[in-house]
């Protein structure tokens, strides 16, 4: 088991694209975390004169928006709640589709068909739609965001642990522990599920860039929490402003995007080494 | 009479769809903060005392859950999404009216994504580990990435507003007066920039999808045989591989149609685009939740029926699937 795992690291560390993200990565996350120290005054401040261009005061090295905020405090401060959003609401969605998967393949039968129905239901809807619609009718806040957006996300999740515990549950050591005559609950939890856990981290890595992008959206339609600085809000707060003050606009845009390449690196950089077989074709 | 029989349970299928999300409506006017009335209406407290008093009625709301609920899907059996106090008009009028915008918008992004995803993907795959291949790698990687209102903002300053090369917002040159085959190509002219940047995601991931199903399909044992026949490596790639992976990327595409719908929000908001996404843009604006309410019903609506038509166009082309079902 620790020599897989140890080959697993490797093959990680192979992978220069991953390797990259990695960095990127713990860079964003250094930022989120000291975001609030290095600029601990609001970011919703107006702290200079309005459309400072980047890169020609050193107080601003990014400029300053429409009405004169700091855009690089904005940035800091922004990422913090994207991270956030993003890890609380993948959760939600695993903790919505990993019991509803692992129920669907373990029992099969009307279990499975109810289950699936109703994963294939949330398939069908526009997602980001639905998104809206709810953050919209709850109010924006953090918790009705994360809500709409690991309401919108479990589907897939179902749908991977499903075929994951259907092909897990006729393995031997799975009908030893029921012959054993182990609770069913315990069987799932604890020879079942942990056998799933890879593909599963590999589905939450990329699922946290997904969560990223979709809350970006929300708030660039104005769905954001009204309390916090968001990438997605910066970007359309200086959309009106697009010809004279590009900046504005650029950088929180170019923030999530760097963020998002850089969760989709690892992801895919995790799904090489976790799962060396699916991906063989590629080296 | 089998395609009979397929065709009335896959309608069955959407209809019952359709019936849950107007459940999923009313559950959510009910999960709203507030007067269910005030919901309605929109613009919490604006409307008027008597138009409250017509909703309640209307909807009974109160009456009991079940009786409420019935009420309520009621309107939706006879088409009637409800009224925007707002804008003084039938909900679904006003969607109507959005509509076609939103179908060329959609319909074009969706065609050239697919096509284009396509031949990268075959592209990359005939390639695979040279230099190319990386490049289409790459590039699907960096577009999966890019939020797509930031790309479309980018877009507009760069081609509308540096550039000049296509207009900068609207569907139509206004005042023009343009009729005929001259309007169509004006429309056309504005159409270029929001379905590029719409398409640009969903064409990055079909190509990488396209990628991945060239390279399973290429290692079948047909395509040996075809390759100790002496065969030409174009024939092989077109004839034999292309084909048989092309049906899977189809069905995903079909299934991400959903999507589709959910980023023409975005790019029409951005472009000012008169379709729905951008009137839902506007009823979120002005808390018209009637209005937002229809507007995701007749979105859901638009992607049942486009995969009732993937459905049906499939059963034509593959005779597999027949025996399979």
């Amino acid at each position: 088991m620790s020599s897989a795992r140890k080959n697993a690291f490797q093959r990680f560390a192979a992978n220069r694209g991953a390797l990259v993200g990695l960095v990127v990565l713990l860079l964003i996350l250094v930022i989120a975390v000291a975001g609030p120290w290095v600029y601990p005054t609001s970011p919703w401040r107006m702290v200079g004169r309005p459309f400072l261009a980047p890169f020609v005061m050193e107080r601003f090295p990014l400029g300053t928006d429409t009405l004169g905020r700091d855009i690089a405090a904005g940035l800091a401060h922004g990422a913090r709640v994207s991270l956030l959003i993003g890890l609380v609401s993948t959760s939600v969605a695993l903790l919505i589709g990993v019991p509803l998967g692992a129920l669907a393949g373990y029992f099969g039968g009307w279990i499975d068909d109810a289950a699936m129905r109703f994963t294939e239901f949330f398939q069908t809807i526009p997602s980001f739609a639905l998104a809206i619609v709810i953050v919209a009718i709850l109010q924006p806040s953090l918790t009705s965001i994360v809500m709409a957006i690991g309401v919108v996300s479990w589907p897939p999740v179902a749908r991977l642990v499903r075929g994951e515990v259907m092909s897990l549950r006729t393995r031997e050591y799975v009908q030893a522990a029921v012959t054993l005559g182990q609770s069913t609950p315990r069987i799932i939890f604890s020879q079942v599920l942990p056998n799933a856990v890879a593909p599963i981290i590999v589905m939450g890595s990329l699922m946290v860039a997904s969560a990223i992008l979709l809350e970006s959206a929300l708030s660039f339609l104005g769905l954001g929490d009204p309390n916090m600085m968001t990438w997605g809000y910066m970007v359309g707060a200086g959309r009106t402003r697009l010809i004279d003050a590009w900046w504005v606009s650029f950088f929180p845009g170019f923030a999530i995007f760097l963020t998002v390449l850089a969760l989709n690196l690892v992801g895919e950089g995790l799904n090489d080494a976790l799962n060396p077989r699916l991906s063989g074709g590629r080296n | 009479m089998p395609f009979v029989n397929f065709l009335a349970g896959r309608i069955a299928k959407g209809l019952l769809v359709l019936l849950a999300i107007a459940i999923l409506n009313f559950l959510l006017i009910r999960a709203a903060p507030g007067d269910p009335a005030m919901v309605m209406a929109g613009e919490a407290g604006a409307a008027d005392a008597v138009f409250l008093e017509q909703l309640r009625q209307r909807f009974g709301l109160d009456k009991p859950f079940i009786e409420q609920l019935w009420l309520y899907l009621k309107g939706y059996l006879v088409l009637d999404l409800g009224f925007s106090y707002r804008q003084q008009q039938p909900v679904l009028g006003l969607i109507m009216a959005r509509l076609p915008a939103t179908l060329l918008l959609t319909g074009t992004a969706f065609v050239f994504s697919l096509a284009l995803g396509m031949v990268l993907g075959i592209l990359a795959a005939r390639r695979v580990g040279k230099l190319s291949d990386s490049a289409i790698t790459l590039a699907a990687l960096v577009f999966y990435a890019t939020p797509l209102f930031w790309v479309a903002l980018l877009a507009q300053i760069v081609f509308a507003l540096k550039l000049g090369w296509v207009p900068n917002i609207g569907y139509e040159t206004i005042g023009a007066g343009y009729t005929g085959f001259r309007r169509a190509l004006d429309i056309g002219h504005h159409l270029i920039l929001p379905a590029l940047t719409l398409g640009l995601f969903f064409m990055a991931l079909y190509a990488r999808m396209m990628r991945a199903s060239m390279l399973e399909v290429a290692g079948a044992d047909f395509v040996k045989t075809a390759r100790a026949k002496g065969l030409s490596e174009g024939i092989i790639t077109r004839r034999h591989v292309a084909r048989n992976a092309l049906l899977p990327v189809v069905t995903l595409a079909g299934l991400q149609a959903g999507q589709l719908v959910g980023g023409a929000v975005l790019t029409e908001t951005v472009f000012a685009w008169p379709g729905i996404g951008r009137l839902m843009f506007e009823a979120l604006a002005q808390r018209d939740y009637a209005l937002l309410l229809g507007v995701f019903f007749v979105s859901s609506a638009m992607v049942v029926a486009l995969n009732l038509l993937t459905d049906i166009i499939y059963r034509a082309v593959d005779p597999r699937i027949e025996a399979a079902s």
